[in-house]
């Protein structure tokens, strides 16, 4: 096999541990001091191409996001875990960016460093979108694999076998071609103290945001609100089918 | 005020034929809660986080033990320690019982309120505070399990080690010292915490090392940690453990030895251990356990005496451990080694042996069961386990057995059916027998889970007169209405 080359799209989002609150004024939610992580999803990308890279099958891992400069941590996570170097794609503070800014970004990285796979997971814990792996393999004109469960190299292909709604599908694709993770996947490794201190070296390089062709247009989703659920009041007891459903009545659910 | 409940009808409901074997005094005589307490618990934490509901109660009146449930008269939330402290305060001035709650995941009845009172259940006080990588330690709340504890570490290159199977609170842990299939190389819980924030029966707050502080290690005083490690809860509440964290392991590789008996598979451990290989865990599981192991997981054992092996290292280290592995296992007639090195290789080995407590229930569905639990020391071991085998045979029980053989522990999984007073008599007889067994040999009749409820008795037998008497002067000095956790330990 020719000298493979691997990128692996990651985000840094909130911890799947911490209970998340709205931000005082329902813009956003709080993300001051809160713990931030390597997206469970992209964990697992990125486990699946540090694996081929140690298999033989490819030679080469690239990992890359787009953010701020807090993204550094996440990108060195990464590094931890095996990938060789990493490119952050660097936005200004407040820059919204959804899965079409992040496919933009991903594919303008994609035409230079001209990876034969592109991994990403499939959707992110903090948006649940599943949507920037499909954009980007549209914008590339590349076959995708979404939602893949096992991922087998060949000459000049790969066989993906995904997680479908009726069952297990399995699909070959030429290379180039982008998948993305679901869970089975993998069970990610944990980055070792060894690892961590050798990931201080490995390259990491940080592009302003607008060299990848960034903002591609005016942002076309705008958040209007966000809050919090009602806290759940106390329930009520009741005495017969008749009071149940007479209540059930007055407050509209029948 | 609450009408007082009938004990005796709802501590008998559970195994009533082994509760009756083990001749526990009856705890009707229970004096109801003064006038107006509950509104007082409330004052502090808030009505929300008071509850006297019955199913409330009785989920907090046992553990994973066969001790009958034994409910609180009211469970409590508290949310911070302050609050821990004034609830205590109160109790104690009214004379009322405490019984601290983590994860309800003890073998031992430890939180059986077996004098009623007030179940401080703590797992609101979750916080994970001062991780610091470089001292590599953690400040913990008790909300906080083991599990949750290293998925926060993740990312850090550390871990806390110690693994006792359940996902225990690690305060929990604290309380029963706890122990674990990698104590043999990481220790059990009482080296791993170097601080402790403990709310005494009064309400004072105690720091047993100091307020803020985390040193490796100290000479400064009584250790006042080590006392309150294992402690189960009799001398105070844990609200928050400083614990010494570890590297993660570069790498590790895992394998099944089958032996011809029990004696090669232990007389094998003790090479191991003799020849210095730091062997991170290493399991034993009879022939009857490997059989309801491998059956239970689909995995397909032979059905022989197992050692479960586990190494850690380094990538040239871990070459040459396995090495010396090999050689050992060979000339103690072991089966020949396939290592597995992947994670979702490694992890399926280790959930068929986490797994033991089901398999062995698997044997008999239908059936209770309960684990002992005796450490004795490893030049003993052989002895002790192949008697405890014939024993075994000659009273006619289920009983596969599971040890952390490189500490000297086993446990039997004795699987019985507890509405059968004769075989619950055979079973307690059995217990003791073994319990005494181990002591006779110099080792302990309770290894890791502690000695709350059952074990009382073997206690006494274990460190004499002058030992008892020593606890009990301790334990009247920090505790002299015998408030904190009464029926347990002493």
């Amino acid at each position: 096999m020719a000298a493979l080359r691997v990128l692996v799209g990651v985000k840094r989002v909130i911890d799947f541990a911490v209970k998340v609150r709205v931000a005082p004024g329902g813009a956003g939610v709080q993300t001051q001091g809160v713990k931030h992580s390597l997206n469970p999803f992209c964990e697992i990308a990125l486990e699946e191409a540090v694996r081929l890279r140690e298999a033989g099958a490819a030679a080469e891992v690239v990992a890359a996001t787009l953010g701020t400069r807090a993204s550094q941590e996440t990108l060195r996570t990464a590094l931890a875990m095996g990938a060789d170097r990493a490119v952050l794609a660097e936005l200004g503070e407040g820059v919204a960016a959804g899965p079409r800014e992040v496919a933009t970004a991903l594919a303008a990285l994609a035409r230079r460093l001209q990876p034969h796979l592109v991994l990403l997971g499939k959707q992110a814990i903090d948006d649940d979108c599943n949507q920037t792996g499909q954009l980007l393999a549209a914008m590339l004109d590349w076959p995708q694999g979404t939602f893949a469960s096992r991922v087998e190299l060949e000459a000049g292909a790969v066989r993906v076998q995904r997680e479908v709604d009726g069952g297990l599908e399995t699909l070959r694709l030429r290379l180039p071609a982008v998948l993305t993770a679901d869970l089975r996947l993998n069970e990610p490794r944990y980055a070792t103290l060894p690892n961590i201190m050798k990931a201080k070296k490995k390259p990491l390089e940080l592009l302003p945001a607008a060299e990848l062709g960034l903002p591609a247009g005016p942002p076309r989703l705008r958040l209007l609100r966000l809050q919090e659920p009602p806290p759940r009041a106390g329930g009520e007891k009741v005495d017969s089918v008749e009071s149940l459903l007479g209540k059930l009545r007055q407050a509209g659910r029948i | 005020m609450f009408p007082f409940l009938s004990r005796c009808n709802m501590a008998l409901r559970r195994v009533p034929a082994l509760a009756a074997a083990l001749g526990r005094r009856s705890c009707c005589s229970k004096p109801s809660l003064p006038p107006d307490f509950v509104e007082a618990l409330r004052a502090v934490v808030g009505a929300p986080s008071v509850s006297t509901a019955t199913a409330v109660r009785e989920q907090h009146g046992h553990d994973e033990s066969m001790h009958p449930c034994a409910p609180p008269d009211v469970v409590v939330w508290p949310q911070a320690v302050g609050q821990v402290q004034e609830l205590a305060a109160l109790c104690h001035r009214c004379r009322v019982p405490m019984v601290p709650f983590g994860t309800g995941t003890g073998l031992e009845g430890g939180v059986n309120a077996v004098q009623g009172g007030v179940c401080f259940d703590l797992s609101r006080m979750d916080a994970i505070a001062e991780l610091s990588l470089e001292d590599f330690s953690v400040t913990v709340e008790p909300g906080v399990t083991r599990k949750a504890l290293n998925k926060h570490l993740r990312g850090t290159g550390l871990w806390f080690p110690v693994d006792p199977g359940a996902d225990a609170s690690l305060c929990g842990m604290a309380a029963t010292g706890a122990s674990g299939t990698n104590a043999v190389r990481y220790g059990t819980m009482r080296p791993n915490v170097l601080n402790l924030r403990v709310v005494l029966p009064d309400g004072r707050l105690l720091h047993t090392a100091g307020p803020g502080r985390q040193p490796r290690k100290r000479a400064a005083g009584y250790d006042l940690t080590s006392l309150f490690v294992g402690s189960e809860g009799t001398l105070g509440f844990l609200t928050q453990a400083t614990l010494r964290l570890h590297p993660l392991p570069e790498a590790t590789a895992v394998t099944i030895a089958s032996f011809p008996g029990v004696g090669a598979a232990v007389a094998c451990t003790v090479q191991v251990l003799q020849a210095a290989v730091p062997v991170a865990r290493i399991e034993f599981l009879d022939e009857v356990m490997a059989d309801a192991c491998g059956r239970f997981s689909g995995m397909g054992l032979p059905v022989a005496a197992t050692l479960l092996l586990e190494l850690h290292g380094s990538r040239h280290s871990l070459a040459e451990q396995q090495q010396q592995m090999e050689e050992i296992v060979q000339q103690n007639g072991g089966s020949s080694l396939a290592w597995a090195e992947g994670l979702e290789e490694r992890e399926q080995l280790w959930s068929m042996r986490h797994n033991a407590w089901y398999a062995a229930l698997a044997l008999r569905p239908g059936c209770q069961g309960y684990s002992t639990d005796v450490c004795v020391p490893i030049s003993r071991l052989p002895d002790v386990v192949v008697e405890t085998k014939q024993d075994l045979q000659a009273s006619s029980l289920t009983g596969p057995m599971v040890g952390h053989v490189g500490d000297g522990n086993f446990h039997c999984i004795l699987v019985f059916n507890s509405q059968d007073p004769e075989e619950a008599q055979r079973i307690h007889a059995f217990t003791q027998r073994l319990g005494r067994r181990a002591l006779a040999a110099g080792g302990t009749c309770t290894g890791e889970h502690g000695v709350g409820l059952g074990k009382r008795a073997l206690l006494q037998e274990e460190l004499g007169q002058e030992g008892l008497d020593t606890l009990r002067s301790i334990k009247a000095a920090l505790d002299p209405y015998n408030l904190m956790n009464p029926g347990k330990v002493l």
